[in-house]
């Protein structure tokens, strides 16, 4: 028998009698799938929140906020400068021949997530009517728009389901006022539906508050952003920072998904020890039940090197189903599992777990990792047996 | 006792095995107390706060400032004791990644607040009459080499001064240490005089920020809390008044839910190590039927050798976890100060309840099966 049809021989009949040491097995199996089941789940979270910030927002879109603040929250533009802002030529116009830029303004609400007493942090956001129109994406999905001048708020898809009390009709109290929901709205996924919106001058009016927290302005032509930024930061009657919509949103997920991302790590490498060990374990154990078999193989002519396979087949074989299995799980259980967190704008951003296909990869490279170092040292062990003393089981 | 001989015998028949398993085990309890301190910390972890502080601040959030003109209203209603305010600043020093909090005080209303830092005198003394300065915790003056009398500037991305600069000076009056150690560990932050910050913000004048309450009888704070927040119901400035300790878990609670994640990760690892114990356990006690059935043979019951049995499972999952709990807690010594976590008796009492869970569910099942063992069957290898 070439060496070839040696190996397959061997690496079939070995893994077609697993099921006999179906217990054992198992360990492997379950160890590995709990180690790429959380890994999994936990990166799927950090991968969530940034898919949601980095689909927030657009390049033809530009946020203008105070010169050296860091969000929208420490940002204050009284209503001289935003004025200003607006009237930057670079900035399209519309039907009505008004610039297409809306002053926003920030309120921090306090909110209870769904089943909790405590408050989190929630964004209310004032915007013009022009927000509007520059939002395309802007959906509303129940209910009615706001009505400039009273006291009603629309929520965002993710808010609504994350918070309590947000139901369209439920009235809501700030500031010794009550404000009304009437409606939900979508935005495709991204980080606003995580807000609450109300009129911007209604906001002002309320939370007794001059000026805006940024401008949001569309592009005329997209090539129009360098200019424009040149224009309002070297204006000395300004103080301001410029970004592209995009880039605002995207530097936002940082610092979170990296906690995340070394927690995950942290917590898989443990656990991934411990299912070498348990691998190890296995294997062990395998090869010693096979004792006999082996020395019976080894006798009949077959290599040291086909013996060797044989055993690294089952261990990776079993490590892959047991990576499949844990993905699988985590997929299942949160993939689109929706949970917030704080922002970096201090409040809270919405987003659903991310089981991507590139998690499953990094998942399984995990689990293969796991069952190689678990196989080798028990191959090599098989490999080295005395014929004559393995033949004795 | 005597059998703990046997017991050792027994479970290092197959010493790979034992030692494999064993590693096993001290990962799966190095997680479990890790990941149940950090449960620690967010579920009840503040509660070195005196009980007898309040935080008001507005309801609407706490990143609205309340004016100024709240205080002597809250210093009247009965059972306050003392009041003191507090302003996040925001300020960056050198370095967005040395991030420390900083909060403008009124100096001599701190120091009635919060007996818990400790500074001298003098220090105290520059503190009140020094229009531009901070006091600095030790930790932090260490971590930057600060001294009396330094002067630091700090970049603040909320406050602009009156002349559009954001650049702030402060001069170092003195260097605070916590009372214990509890709080030697939290010393990690910075006051500044709200005196100057006052006069030299452009906007927000007036505005004092959140506000301390002390109150006489700390049974009666809950009373006090709803007294407060009555007073100022249905006005402009309406105030959400709660212990300072749920102040900060509201802190933690905005993460998000932190302790469902870190019980389900626990439960994953639970479940895994269950399955590897219990399978290396059953494999030893199969293995060994016929030296069992000796044991019986000799005399020892059949109650015995099944004692003996979970007790050589309850000792495996024993010395695995003890040492799992004694690495988590070495471990949690290295963490930066910013995480700070420890194995507290809440997370012994779970990996205690967890080596009796977890044994008696690997135990028994070997256990039964060494209980039932015929002698004669057994020996002839049936």
């Amino acid at each position: 028998m070439s060496r070839y049809t040696q190996v397959r021989e061997i690496v079939m009949m070995n893994l077609r009698s697993v099921p006999q040491r179906l217990g054992a097995s198992l360990v492997i199996v379950i160890g590995i799938a709990g180690v790429v089941g959380v890994m999994v789940a936990l990166l799927s979270m950090s991968a969530g929140l940034e898919k949601t910030l980095s689909g927030t927002g657009r390049d033809d879109r530009v946020v203008v906020t105070r010169g050296g603040s860091n969000g929208e929250l420490a940002s204050f533009l009284d209503r001289a400068s935003a004025t200003l802002v607006k009237q930057d030529p670079a900035i399209a116009r519309g039907a009505d021949g008004l610039p297409l830029a809306s002053g926003e303004i920030i309120i921090i609400t306090e909110v209870p997530r769904m089943g909790q007493k405590t408050g989190a942090n929630v964004t209310l956001r004032g915007v013009e009517p022009a927000g509007f129109t520059l939002r395309p994406e802007l959906s509303i999905v129940e209910g009615r728009k706001f009505r400039p001048g009273l006291r009603e708020i629309i929520v965002g898809q993710a808010a609504s389901g994350q918070f309590a009390g947000l139901e369209v009709g439920t009235p809501l109290r700030f500031r010794g006022s009550t404000w009304t929901v009437v409606g939900v709205f979508s935005t495709g996924g991204d980080a606003h539906e995580s807000e609450l919106w109300t009129d911007a001058e209604t906001a002002q009016s309320a939370f007794n508050r001059t000026g805006y927290s940024s401008i949001l302005a569309k592009l005329a032509a997209s090539d129009g952003f360098a200019a424009m930024k040149e224009r309002l930061t070297s204006n000395p009657q300004l103080n301001v920072d410029v970004k592209t919509e995009r880039d605002f949103f995207s530097g936002q997920s940082g610092t979170l998904t990296t906690v995340i991302g070394v927690l995950a790590g942290f917590v898989a490498l443990v656990m991934a020890i411990g299912a070498t060990f348990g691998a190890l374990n296995t294997m062990y154990s395998a090869v010693s039940a096979r004792t006999a078999e082996i020395g019976t193989l080894r006798a009949l002519g077959f290599g040291a090197m086909p013996v060797i396979a044989s055993v690294m087949a089952e261990a990776l074989a079993l490590a892959i189903s047991g990576g499949v299995l844990g993905a699988l799980l985590a997929y299942v259980l949160f993939n689109g599992y929706s949970v917030s967190t704080l922002g970096s704008g201090f409040t809270q951003v919405a987003f659903k777990f991310a089981v991507t296909p590139r998690l499953v990869m990094t998942g399984l490279g995990l689990a293969l990792f796991i069952g190689f170092v678990g196989g080798l040292l028990p191959a090599i062990r098989a490999a080295r047996m005395q014929v004559t003393s393995a033949l004795r089981g | 006792m005597k059998y703990l001989g046997l017991v050792w015998a027994g479970l290092f028949r197959k010493k790979l095995r034992t030692t494999l398993t064993l590693f096993s085990l001290v990962c799966a309890f190095v997680l479990l107390g890790l990941l149940q301190a950090v449960n620690s910390l967010f579920s009840g972890g503040a509660d070195f706060l005196g009980a007898n502080r309040l935080i008001t601040q507005a309801r609407t959030s706490f990143t609205q400032p309340l004016p100024m003109r709240l205080l002597p209203q809250i210093e009247a209603v009965p059972g306050v004791a003392r009041v003191s305010h507090s302003q996040f600043f925001g300020g960056v020093y050198q370095d967005p990644r040395n991030f420390f909090p900083q909060f403008a005080v009124n100096p001599q209303r701190l120091r009635d607040t919060y007996p818990e830092w400790v500074l001298d005198e003098d220090g105290w003394r520059r503190f009140i009459t020094t229009r531009n300065s901070t006091i600095v915790g030790r930790n932090l003056a260490d971590k930057f080499g600060w001294k009396v009398g330094d002067v630091i500037p700090l970049n603040s991305f909320i406050w602009t001064k009156t002349d559009g600069t954001r650049i702030w000076e402060w001069e170092v009056a003195g260097i605070f240490d916590g009372r214990n150690a509890e709080w030697q560990k939290r010393a990690g932050l910075m006051y500044l005089n709200y005196g100057q910050f006052d006069e030299g913000r452009a906007g927000g004048k007036g505005l004092a920020g959140v506000f301390v309450v002390v109150v006489d009888d700390p049974d009666a704070s809950e009373r006090v809390a709803a007294l407060i927040d009555e007073k100022f119901e249905n006005s402009p400035d309406e105030t959400k008044t709660q212990s300072e300790q749920e102040f900060q878990l509201g802190f933690a609670r905005q993460l998000g839910d932190i302790g469902l994640i870190v019980n389900l990760i626990t439960s994953a690892v639970f479940f895994s190590i269950l399955f590897l114990t219990g399978v290396s356990m059953s494999q030893g006690v199969r293995e060994r039927v016929p030296e069992l059935a000796v044991l019986k043979v000799l005399g020892f019951t059949d109650r015995a050798v099944m004692g003996l049995v979970l007790a050589e499972a309850f000792a495996l999952c024993f010395i695995g976890a003890l040492a799992g709990m004694l690495l988590a807690n070495f471990s949690t010594r290295f963490l930066p100060a910013e995480f700070p976590i420890e194995t507290d008796l809440r997370v012994w009492m779970i990996a205690g309840i967890s080596v009796v869970v977890l044994s008696l569910l690997v135990g028994v099942p070997p256990a039964l099966h060494a209980l039932r063992i015929k002698i004669v069957d057994a020996l002839a290898g049936r």
